[in-house]
C-alpha cells in the first residue's frame, strides 16, 4: 500500500490563530474589560503574565435546534446489576428527563473560561490605551563599553603575543622561502655524490658544485627564523554593551487632591515605563517614593492603595530620590530613570526647590526623567519645571487628563531617540 | 467572484448530472477472502520498541502492518501519515478536525477551551485524528512512543480508513478525493468575502448558518439512477429554474381582490415540506446577495461532509478498534512486536473500550468505542463458534467464514440498522442491558426491559432508536411561506415522543430571520401532524 510519511510539525504552526483573533474580536468588550479589572489589581511587575478571562455563557453560547427537557424518553443503558422489569427508581436530581445521565449535570452551566497568553494580553492591554507599536520604540544606545577578544592583529603590546600563531607563521615562513633552495640543494648533492663515485674528488667539476652547495647553504642559512612579520598578537577591541540593569523610580504625589482616578492614570503610565523598560533590561528594580509634606519608600501596595491627605512638598520626594540613588544606584552600575507624576499643586515656595533639586544633583544623574502631570491646570510646578525643558533633552514634561492620552504622551515622552547623554 | 466550476463539489444533488460525474470512491467491489492469508516467514526478532519514535521505525512498522491488513483483505485508500505537534493536534481538534478550514469565531472558542483543558490536565488528546480524503490524512502527533504510533497506524490508517472507503454512506455522501481541495476552496472564498463586504458582516452570516448546519443535509435524497420518472422531473426543473426568472414567488403586483386568499390556500409554498432548510434558504430566501448564498451552500455541503459521520460513530470506532486490536494482535503472534509494545497499546486500548456501568461516577451514555468493538467482536464469535441461540438468530452468519460477514457488516449498515442486525442476546447479557422509560409526567422512571428472553427484541429496538439520528435531533421542516402577506416563514416542529424544543428555540430562530429576511415563526405539531401551535414567532430583522 502507498505510504506518504510528512512531517508537519514545523509547517503548520498557529495555524488557528486567525480563529482566535476572531473570538477575541468578538468578545473584545467582555475581554477588555477583564483586562482593565486585571490592570488595576495587578501589581505592576505581575503585568505581563497570562490572563484568565470568563464570558457568561449566554453571550458565548450557539444555539442549535435541540430538544428541551421532557417528553418520553427510552433510554437503553449496560451495567444492570438488580434491576428486573417493571422496577421503578426514583428520577435523580437535577437530571431531568435525562435518566441516569445527569452526573455531571452541574458542568454545562459554567461559564466559558480560558487563558490569554502574555502577548494578547499585552496585545490587548496596549489597545485599550491605544497603543499599537510600543515596542518599536528605541531609546538611545548605553555608553557603556567592554572589551572583547577580536581575533588576531600584527601589532600590539608583547603580553598579547600569541606564541603559537605567531611560530606557525614563522614555519610557514621559513618553509615558503626556503623550498626552492632545499630543492636546488638535494639536486646538486647527488650530482656531487655521483661524481665522488666516479673520481677522487679532485675534479674542476667536484669543486663548482661544492661552491655552488655552499653559496645555497648560505642563502638557506639567511631565512631568519623569526621576523618581525610573524609576529600575531591577540587582539582586543571596545564594543558598547548595554547595560543590564535599570532602576525606576516612581515618585507619586498621595496628597488629598490625588484621587483614585488620577492615581490609575499614574499607574498606567508607571506601567507603561516598566514595560518599556522590560524590553531593554535584564534587571529592574523598581523604587516607590511617595510624598504629601513628607517622602517615603514604600512598596507598591502602600504606593498605589493607601490613602494619605495633607500639604504637598515636592522636594521632599526628591530630597529622597537624591538620596536613595547615591546611597544604592551609583551610576556606573545602573540606568536611572524617573517617572514622576502629581497633580502640580504645591507648597507655594517648594516649586523653585525642587527646580534647583533637579539640575543641580538629580538631572546630571539619571537617564531620563518624566514628569506627568495628572491634571488640568498649570499651577507654579509646571512653571518652573518648564524652565528646565530648554536645557536638558532628557526631562520631558506632559499632561494626562484621560486615560486614552496616556500612550501619545509616553510616546511623546520617549520618542527622542538617539539623544546624547 | 469565482468560476464555481472549477471547484468539485462534496454530494450530488438531483440538478447535477450523475451520469457525466465520476463515481464517488472506488465503485467496483473488493473481493474479502474468506480466511486471512497465511503470513510470511517469521520474522527473527521482534521490531524494535525504543520509546521515542523515528521515521525509520514508523516505516517499517508501517510495512509490518500493511502487510497483515493486506492478509485480512482490507481495502483501504493509500495513506499519508502527518507528523504533528500537541499544538496541532489541538488545532486541527478546534476545526472539526479538518486540515483547513474557513476562519470562524467559534473554531477560537473550541481552541480555547481545548486549551485550557488540555493545559490543566483534565483531558489528554487524542492519540489520532483521520480524515476521510483520498489519499487518507492520519495525523501522528509527535508525543506519542513508538507503541502508540503503531497503534495509531492500525486504528487510523488502516481502520477508519477502510471504514471511509467501504461504507456506503461514505460512498455514498462524501468524495474523498475533492474534501480538501472544497475546503481550500471554502477558506478562499470566506477570507474574500470578508474583505470585501466585511469580516462582521460574514460574522453573522457564519453564525446564522452554523446555528442550521444540522438542518443542512439531504437525510434521504440521494443520488440514482436516471429513469424516466427523473428525465422528466429534470425537464421539470428547468422549466421551473426558467419560471424563476420571473420571480414568480416574490411578485409585488397585486391580486384582484377576492381571488388572493384562493390562490394562497391552494398553492402552499413549498408544497412539500422541505428537511433541508438551509438548502431551501440558498435556494429561495428573497434578500440574500449571490455571495451570501454561496456561503450557505459552504456550510451545506460542509454539514452533508459530516452527516455519514454522525450516524456512523459506533460502526466506525468500533471496526477502528476491532481491527487495531485484531491487527496488532497478529502481528504479535507472529513474532512481530515485543511483549513491552503489547502492554503498552493494550494498555490504552483498555482505556478507550472501557463502560463504565451506569450509576458509576465516570458514566455518560453507552462508550461508542466499547459497543461498536463488542459488536464486531460478537459478530467474529457468532461465526467461529456459533451456539444454538446464535444459529437462530443469526442464521445467514453463524458458522459462515467471518471476513466476509464482517465486511459485510461495515460496508451496508449506519449505527441504527447495525445495532437493530446485529447485536446479540449474547452481547446484551453481558453488557448487561436494560432500559429505562423516563415520561416526564410521571414521578419515577421504570425499568422497561431487561436482557432476558423477553425483552432482547425491544431491547435491541429502543438501542437503534437512540442512534437514529431523525430522533436524536427535533424534526423541523419548512412549512409555508406566506407568499402574498408579509412574506414570513413558518418551520413545523412535529413531536417526537411528546419531546419539547429546548429554550434556546427563539435564539435559533432569530438566526433563521436573518438569513430569511423577513418573519419566521415556528409551530409545533403532534406525531401524527395534528393539532399545530403556535410555539415561537420571530420578527423580520431591522434592515
Amino acid at each position: 500500500m502507498a505510504l506518504q510519511i510528512i512531517d508537519r510539525r514545523l509547517a503548520g504552526k498557529n495555524k488557528s490563530v486567525g480563529n482566535r483573533e476572531r473570538f477575541v474580536r468578538r468578545f473584545k468588550e467582555q475581554i477588555a474589560d477583564s483586562v482593565r479589572r486585571a490592570v488595576s489589581q495587578r501589581g505592576i511587575r505581575e503585568i505581563e503574565q497570562a490572563e484568565n478571562i470568563t464570558i457568561p455563557k449566554k453571550d458565548i453560547g450557539e444555539p442549535v435546534f435541540h430538544h428541551g427537557q421532557g417528553g418520553i424518553r427510552d433510554m437503553v443503558h449496560p451495567g444492570n446489576a438488580e434491576h428486573v422489569r417493571g422496577d421503578r427508581i426514583e428520577r435523580p436530581k437535577g437530571g431531568g428527563g435525562r435518566g441516569s445521565q445527569a452526573s455531571d449535570g452541574g458542568e454545562g452551566e459554567d461559564d466559558f473560561t480560558f487563558t490569554l497568553t502574555k502577548e494578547e494580553f499585552m496585545q490587548l492591554f496596549f489597545e485599550d490605551l491605544a497603543l499599537p507599536h510600543l515596542l518599536r520604540t528605541h531609546i538611545g544606545e548605553n555608553p557603556l563599553w567592554k572589551s572583547r577578544r577580536a581575533g588576531y592583529s600584527q601589532d600590539g603590546i608583547p603580553n598579547n603575543l600569541a606564541v603559537l600563531r605567531t611560530m606557525r607563521g614563522a614555519l610557514g615562513r621559513r618553509i615558503a622561502l626556503g623550498k626552492s633552495a632545499h630543492r636546488e640543494l638535494l639536486v646538486l648533492q647527488e650530482e656531487l655524490d655521483a661524481l665522488l663515485a666516479q673520481d677522487d674528488g679532485t675534479s674542476e667539476a667536484v669543486a663548482a658544485l661544492q661552491r655552488r652547495i655552499d653559496a645555497l647553504q648560505v642563502r638557506i642559512g639567511r631565512i631568519p627564523y623569526l621576523d618581525p612579520i610573524d609576529l600575531r598578537f591577540r587582539a582586543r577591541i571596545q564594543v558598547p554593551v548595554p547595560n543590564s540593569q535599570a532602576v525606576m523610580f516612581c515618585l507619586m504625589d498621595v496628597s488629598g487632591s490625588m484621587d483614585e482616578a488620577r492615581k490609575d492614570l499614574a499607574k498606567r503610565f508607571f506601567i507603561l515605563l516598566y514595560l518599556f523598560l522590560t524590553r531593554h533590561y535584564e534587571k529592574i528594580d523598581i523604587v516607590f517614593i511617595r510624598h504629601h509634606t513628607q517622602a517615603a519608600e514604600v512598596s507598591e501596595e502602600q504606593f498605589f492603595h493607601s490613602t494619605e491627605s495633607g500639604g504637598t512638598v515636592v522636594s521632599s520626594a526628591l530630597v529622597l530620590l537624591d538620596q536613595v540613588i547615591r546611597a544604592r544606584y551609583p551610576t556606573g552600575d545602573w540606568n536611572i530613570y524617573v517617572a514622576q507624576a502629581s497633580d502640580g499643586d504645591n507648597f507655594t515656595n517648594d516649586s523653585g526647590n525642587c527646580r534647583n533639586l533637579l539640575v543641580d544633583r538629580i538631572l546630571p544623574l539619571v537617564r531620563y526623567f518624566a514628569y506627568v502631570q495628572v491634571a488640568e491646570e498649570e499651577q507654579n510646578l509646571w512653571e518652573e519645571y518648564s524652565q528646565l525643558l530648554p536645557q536638558f533633552s532628557h526631562f520631558a514634561m506632559r499632561k494626562v487628563s484621560q486615560p486614552s492620552e496616556i500612550y501619545p504622551v509616553f510616546r511623546d515622552l520617549f520618542k527622542k531617540e538617539g539623544v546624547p547623554l | 467572484m469565482s468560476n464555481m466550476a472549477q471547484y468539485p463539489v462534496l454530494e450530488r444533488r438531483i440538478h447535477d448530472n450523475p451520469w457525466k460525474a465520476a463515481a464517488v470512491g472506488e465503485r467496483r467491489h473488493h473481493a474479502v477472502p474468506e480466511q486471512p492469508l497465511p503470513p510470511g516467514a517469521r520474522p527473527a526478532e521482534p521490531l524494535p520498541d525504543p520509546s521515542d519514535w523515528t521515521f525509520d521505525l514508523i516505516d517499517r512498522y508501517h510495512a509490518a502492518i500493511a502487510a497483515t491488513a493486506a492478509r485480512f483483505g482490507l481495502d483501504t485508500y493509500p495513506n499519508q501519515l502527518e507528523i504533528i505537534t500537541a499544538e496541532q493536534m489541538m488545532d486541527a481538534y478546534s476545526s472539526v478536525g479538518m486540515p483547513v478550514n474557513y476562519r470562524h469565531w467559534s473554531y477560537g472558542k473550541e481552541f480555547r477551551a481545548t486549551e485550557r483543558r488540555y493545559r490543566r490536565g483534565q483531558m489528554g488528546l487524542a492519540y489520532e485524528i483521520v480524515i476521510n480524503s483520498n489519499p487518507c490524512i492520519s495525523y501522528l502527533m509527535e508525543e506519542n512512543t513508538t507503541a502508540m504510533q503503531a497503534l495509531v497506524i492500525a486504528h487510523a490508517a488502516y481502520g477508519h480508513n477502510s471504514f471511509f472507503k467501504g461504507n456506503y454512506l461514505f460512498r455514498m455522501w462524501t468524495d474523498a478525493s475533492s474534501i480538501i481541495d472544497y475546503l481550500v476552496y471554502a477558506k478562499d472564498y470566506v477570507a474574500q468575502c470578508e474583505e470585501r463586504y466585511g469580516a462582521d458582516e460574514v460574522e453573522r452570516l457564519l453564525d446564522s448558518c452554523h446555528a442550521l448546519a444540522n438542518f443542512g443535509v439531504d437525510r434521504y435524497r440521494r443520488p440514482s439512477k436516471k429513469n424516466l420518472a427523473r428525465e422528466r422531473l429534470e425537464r421539470a426543473q428547468r422549466e421551473a429554474y426558467a419560471q424563476q426568472q420571473i420571480n414568480e414567488l416574490w411578485r409585488t403586483l397585486p391580486a384582484r381582490p377576492g381571488k388572493e386568499d384562493a390562490a394562497q390556500e391552494h398553492n402552499r409554498f413549498p408544497q412539500e415540506p422541505q428537511e433541508n432548510i438551509l438548502y431551501f434558504i440558498e435556494k429561495n430566501a428573497p434578500l440574500l446577495e449571490p455571495w451570501q448564498r454561496e456561503i450557505v451552500r459552504i456550510v451545506r455541503k460542509i454539514a452533508q461532509y459530516f452527516y455519514p459521520q454522525r450516524q456512523t460513530q459506533v460502526m466506525n470506532e468500533g471496526w477502528a478498534t476491532f481491527w487495531h486490536y485484531t491487527l496488532l494482535n497478529t502481528l504479535y503472534d507472529e513474532g512481530y512486536l515485543s511483549d513491552g509494545v503489547m502492554i503498552e497499546w493494550l494498555g490504552s486500548h483498555t482505556n478507550v473500550v472501557f463502560q463504565p456501568p451506569v450509576g458509576h461516577r465516570a458514566y455518560s451514555g453507552i462508550n461508542p468505542y466499547a459497543l461498536g468493538f463488542a459488536m464486531y467482536r460478537d459478530i467474529q464469535r457468532i461465526c467461529q463458534n456459533p451456539t444454538a441461540e446464535d444459529r437462530h438468530w443469526f442464521p445467514d452468519i453463524a458458522g459462515t467464514p467471518w471476513l466476509p460477514a464482517l465486511d459485510h457488516a461495515m460496508r451496508n449498515f449506519k449505527d441504527e440498522s447495525f445495532v437493530d442486525q446485529y447485536l446479540s442476546p449474547h452481547l446484551m447479557r453481558e453488557m448487561r442491558l436494560f432500559a429505562l422509560h423516563d415520561d416526564a409526567s410521571q414521578g419515577d422512571l421504570v425499568v422497561s426491559e431487561i436482557h432476558d428472553e423477553n425483552g432482547y427484541r425491544n431491547l435491541r429496538q429502543m438501542l437503534s432508536q437512540q442512534y437514529d439520528l431523525g430522533t436524536r435531533e427535533p424534526n423541523i421542516q419548512v412549512w409555508n411561506v406566506n407568499l402574498r402577506g408579509d412574506r414570513s416563514l413558518t418551520l413545523r416542529h412535529t413531536q417526537y415522543q411528546s419531546r419539547p424544543l429546548a429554550d434556546d428555540t427563539q435564539e435559533v430562530l432569530r438566526h433563521v430571520a436573518r438569513l430569511w429576511g423577513f418573519g419566521v415563526q415556528i409551530e409545533g405539531v403532534d406525531a401524527y401532524g395534528n393539532h399545530p401551535v403556535l410555539l415561537h414567532v420571530v420578527p423580520a430583522p431591522a434592515a
